[in-house]
């Protein structure tokens, strides 16, 4: 048995691809924190104000980062959910045309979501 | 009387494995595991698992007992009977040879990948190569393993990827060299180990800690070694 080699996995190292899922975990949660806190000191929100939120560069920076860190934090997980059940071992032969396809569902559905996402966050 | 449920398959000739349902008389005693297993045998010479020393040393006996693995030599029937039953069943995610015997083959081929000896090729001193007390301290909780591959049977992430994940029983072992002050091969083991499956496949869920008949930390020593990763990587 030699060294254990992926193509498909986020940072080509099992040590990025950690360190990737930490940061963009703690993004993500700095993200739902900022939003639980605005919306509890905002009770009586109105749509102007939720708007101006936005237009704010500072907002949509952190907007858009969080969106990249929910990417790449998925990406992250959903590869390792898939080449721990979508395998020759659990499958037999379907087991890696079929984990492929759906790598690649979900890396075209991430792609699409960035887009539609910066699209809404420039687009206000 | 104690029900006993035995995993029971002969690949000669049973199609498939099944489960035999019997009694025992314990006569009150608090019986180790291993001991109800050798009456059974008694009186069924078929039936097969592996014991030797009896007292939780070597390793051999390895089996899931009410769905907790340990060693049935160690195990007395008060720590694992609930509602007077107990089923006994080989260690999980590895293939049967026969009753409780499993194939240990994957299992030894991770823990030969992380070069399971000493290495140091700077010519050896007249005598031993020295350690403080401090430096011997470090060992501690990881040479005690006896490689009964409870932990590793019980990780799902090597359920999964047993050729790739070396599983908790290996990475204690890979830490057990990496922490040796007298090992010179740090950097070439952790170069073998910063691949996404052979280290990273551990998601920390401490089953392996919870069944350690010896009561080591497999958890926690591969927390170590991702902490070397990270030191050596930025």
């Amino acid at each position: 048995m030699g060294m254990v080699t992926s193509i498909t996995n986020y940072g080509r190292s099992g040590l990025s691809d950690w360190m990737a899922q930490r940061v963009s975990g703690v993004v993500l949660l700095c993200y739902v924190v900022f939003l639980t806190f605005f919306m509890l000191t905002n009770p009586a929100l109105t749509f102007n104000e939720w708007e101006a939120l936005f237009q704010q560069n500072w907002m949509r920076t952190f907007s858009l980062l969080a969106l990249l860190s929910m990417i790449v934090h998925a990406w992250v997980g959903l590869w390792s959910v898939t080449t721990d059940y979508i395998t020759t071992r659990q499958l037999g032969a379907i087991g890696t045309p079929l984990r492929l396809f759906l790598q690649g569902v979900a890396a075209l559905l991430a792609f699409y979501y960035l887009v539609w996402g910066i699209q809404i966050l420039w687009g206000i | 009387m104690l029900n006993v449920s035995l995993y029971r398959y002969n690949p000669e000739t049973d199609e498939a494995p099944w489960m035999q349902d019997t009694q025992i008389d314990t006569a009150g005693k608090d019986l180790m595991v291993l001991d109800v297993l050798e009456r059974l045998k008694a009186t069924d010479p078929s039936l097969t698992f592996r014991r030797s020393c009896r007292e939780g040393v070597c390793g051999s006996d390895g089996v899931n007992m009410n769905g907790k693995n340990g060693l049935a030599c160690i195990t007395p029937l008060s720590e694992t009977v609930k509602n007077n039953k107990l089923v006994v069943r080989p260690l999980p995610g590895l293939p049967v040879v026969k009753d409780l015997v499993v194939d240990m083959s994957m299992f030894y081929a991770q823990y030969e990948k992380i070069q399971p000896y000493l290495i140091n090729n700077t010519p050896a001193p007249g005598i031993e190569r020295l350690q403080t007390p401090e430096e011997r301290e470090k060992l501690d909780g990881l040479y005690e393993c006896i490689l009964c591959a409870c932990c590793s049977t019980s990780c799902p992430s090597f359920w999964w990827n047993p050729d790739r994940f070396i599983g908790p029983a290996g990475l204690l072992q890979a830490y057990r060299f990496l922490a040796d002050s007298r090992d010179t091969a740090t950097e070439e083991r952790l170069s073998r180990l910063d691949d996404p499956f052979s280290v990273f496949r551990c998601h920390g869920i401490q089953n392996c800690v919870s069944v350690c008949p010896k009561g080591l930390n497999p958890t926690r020593a591969i927390g170590h070694i991702r902490n070397m990763l990270l030191q050596r990587a930025t």
